[in-house]
């Protein structure tokens, strides 16, 4: 983790075009990953981290557009890049798995041929057999080599999203953008695959940016964490600081009301009100109508950033006495 | 809820519902070259019993049978086999497993059900007020006027105010933490005495979820409402149910008081579901799950115990013997398994 980091966004700034007017799902996002880490950002729908995850990756929908920002990575900004040169970031450098990765496998070919196919689209990624690199990758992932050959038919859920991670991992990339891999599976078996996803991480030192709107996945797989609420990030910082001792109320409510299995049963607190539509956002803090601290000024003016440490929070009334100013 | 449970079933010792080994199978790949048609066992042997006022949790993976026994109490689905004995006190004990019309009809009033996808389970050009109304429409229950003080009285109940504004507003118009309040108020209205709650928070914010949990838990307490309330999440299980019930391909594996469950897991399955839910807390390091392999065939099942292939302990004994029967292992822990 020396010098600059390997992902820098600022100022990231997403819009759509709806036939109720623009929607900003992104609203001047900036964040860091470093070589290694993994920053897990949480929010729920509609928040719009899945538009950040695809603005990354310049695969928003056409109904979108970056308004501004940039989106370095080791200094290059792929904002600025040319859709050929932008295809030869994507699987080389960064690499990602989606949700609907369960649907992102064609049914008519066997499994292993369509790793073959993407390493063949990155002939520089990997000068080795792809046969064997495909051997390789099942290794990785704890796949059978012997379902290869199979059809995707013929995988579990489970297996299915396996094999997205190893065609993920295929061309070795610096970043993987995983956006609620897990959300669809069992827990047994989202354990297994968090597990793995951990240890090839630590393996080849990559990054991730892990997208899920589970507070208790975030806090097994993240080193820094990011927390969305109507398209800005609210608040960050190191995991272990984040989720011991949140500034936001935001943070705080959405921790204390999720449950768990563990420990003491604590009541779990009620959030009044829903998440914000976009189309109409509250003024000021987009939050204020559904914090319990909101005064006054939390309706007029946008909050300013609160820091502790390297935790920060954008809040006009930190609750408590956590904020150092 | 608990203290609710206890004092419901001190008044009366009969339970509501007495779940006595029933069985769903469907046919699988039936084709008209092989005499013997290959059956699903989706539900297979399952007993138990719910209390008055008691909630009860239905939990396990995505194809353990647990949607399919919430719909047989219903009758959703006809059981292959079994009772379902219900008694509410005011009438004769019936067994509603196999229930024909006029008289399926009457038990439908008491038994309702609420859906996971609180966008799917609604006529999307329906209005709110016919929504929750139907129920009473079905059962030929009041006349227009009083169908809307009603209608008008459940949705202030369920925290959709001013109950006015929503009358006549379509689903559409509502996000799905209000669509859920519609369906629970839909469900309610015929005053069950018991609901299938078939995930109905998996698909919503967690800043919504606990509110709609609070409301359940509120209702079933307020109206003294029983619940089977099916989930494959055991810490939404733990905040809304007295006791839980642990399923593994349509067998219960094992089943008692909640903490206790939580506390104190016998059952190898029930142990890996419990080390495999993560911990929202990153200082927190979890001991790996022991099991092994994916979910065993369900198709013409062998007759010894399901768990078997997966099973860390499993030894030659329970590959020889059937499918071990439920036998108590702590106070109220009733548990499957030879090795527990």
């Amino acid at each position: 983790m020396s010098g600059a980091p390997l992902l820098a966004v600022t100022d990231l700034t997403v819009d759509y075009h709806t036939r109720a007017g623009e929607v900003r799902a992104v609203d001047g996002v900036s964040f860091t990953v470093e070589t290694g880490q993994a920053l897990g950002l949480v929010g729920e729908s509609g928040c719009g981290k899945s538009s950040l995850a695809l603005a990354l990756l310049r695969l928003l929908p056409e109904s979108a557009q970056i308004r501004q920002g940039q989106v370095l990575l080791e200094g290059v900004d792929l904002l600025a890049l040319s859709a050929n040169d932008m295809r030869a970031y994507r699987w080389n450098r960064i690499a990602m798995v989606f949700q609907s990765a369960m649907n992102a496998l064609d049914p008519v070919y066997r499994v292993g041929d369509q790793i073959i196919e993407a390493l063949e689209q990155h002939p520089s990624a990997v000068s080795q057999d792809p046969a064997e690199r495909v051997r390789e990758l099942y290794d990785l992932v704890n796949l059978n080599h012997n379902s290869i050959d199979r059809y995707p038919h013929e995988y579990s859920g489970g297996m299915k999203q396996r094999a997205i991670i190893a065609m993920a991992l295929a061309c070795r990339p610096d970043l993987i953008i995983a956006d609620e891999p897990t959300t669809a599976l069992d827990v047994i078996v989202q354990d297994r695959i968090l597990r793995e996803l951990g240890n090839i991480r630590r393996e080849l030192n990559m990054s991730m940016l892990y997208v899920s709107h589970d507070m208790a996945v975030i806090a097994e797989v993240s080193d820094v964490v990011a927390v969305m609420y109507a398209g800005k990030i609210v608040e960050y910082g190191d995991a272990a600081a984040v989720f011991k001792r949140p500034i936001h109320p935001y943070t705080r409510a959405l921790m204390s009301s999720f449950p768990s299995v563990t420990g003491e049963k604590h009541d779990l607190a009620t959030l009044s009100g829903e998440p914000p539509n976009p189309l109409d956002l509250p003024s000021g803090c987009h939050f204020h109508p559904r914090c319990p601290f909101a005064t006054d000024v939390c309706k007029e003016q946008a909050p300013p950033t609160v820091r502790r440490g390297t935790q920060w929070a954008d809040c006009w009334n930190p609750p408590g006495d956590e904020a150092d100013g | 809820m608990a203290e609710t449970a206890q004092r419901a079933s001190a008044e009366d010792a009969r339970p509501l519902l007495t779940v006595e080994r029933l069985r769903k199978h469907f046919p699988a790949g039936k084709t008209r070259f092989r005499r013997h048609t290959p059956l699903v066992h989706a539900v297979d042997d399952v007993s138990f019993t719910l209390a008055r006022g008691e909630s009860l949790g239905l939990v396990g993976e995505s194809g353990c049978g647990k949607t399919t026994t919430g719909k047989m109490l219903v009758r959703l689905i006809e059981p292959t086999a079994g009772r379902v004995v219900f008694d509410d006190g005011a009438g004769q004990p019936t067994d509603i497993a196999t229930l024909r019309g006029k008289h399926l009809k009457e038990f439908r009033r008491h038994a309702q059900i609420i859906f996971q996808d609180p966008y799917e389970s609604m006529n999307p050009r329906r209005t709110i007020f016919d929504t929750i109304a139907e129920p009473l429409q079905v059962q030929k229950i009041g006349a227009l006027p009083e169908r809307l003080d009603r209608v008008t009285e459940m949705l202030a109940l369920v925290g959709l105010t001013p109950p006015r504004t929503f009358l006549f507003r379509y689903p559409h118009e509502l996000s799905g933490g209000q669509r859920q309040r519609v369906a629970i108020a839909r469900a309610l209205i015929v005053e069950p005495a018991f609901v299938v709650a078939d995930e109905p928070t998996s698909m919503l914010d967690v800043s919504v979820r606990t509110g709609i949990m609070r409301l359940m838990s509120d209702l079933a307490a307020g109206l003294g409402i029983s619940y089977l309330y099916i989930t494959h999440d055991l810490a939404v299980a733990r905040y809304m149910c007295d006791r839980i019930a642990v399923m593994y391909l349509g067998k219960i594996v094992e089943i008692g008081a909640t903490e206790e469950i939580l506390r104190s897991p016998q059952h190898p399955y029930t142990q890996a579901l419990l080390s495999a839910v993560p911990v929202p807390d990153p200082t927190v390091e979890r001991p790996p799950v022991t099991i092994k392999g994916g979910v065993a065939r369900q198709v013409d099942p062998p007759a010894r115990c399901r768990f078997f292939d997966r099973c860390p302990l499993a030894d030659d004994s329970c590959e020889t013997n059937d499918h071990p029967p439920l036998e108590h292992k702590g106070q109220e822990q009733l548990v499957a398994c030879y090795k527990a």
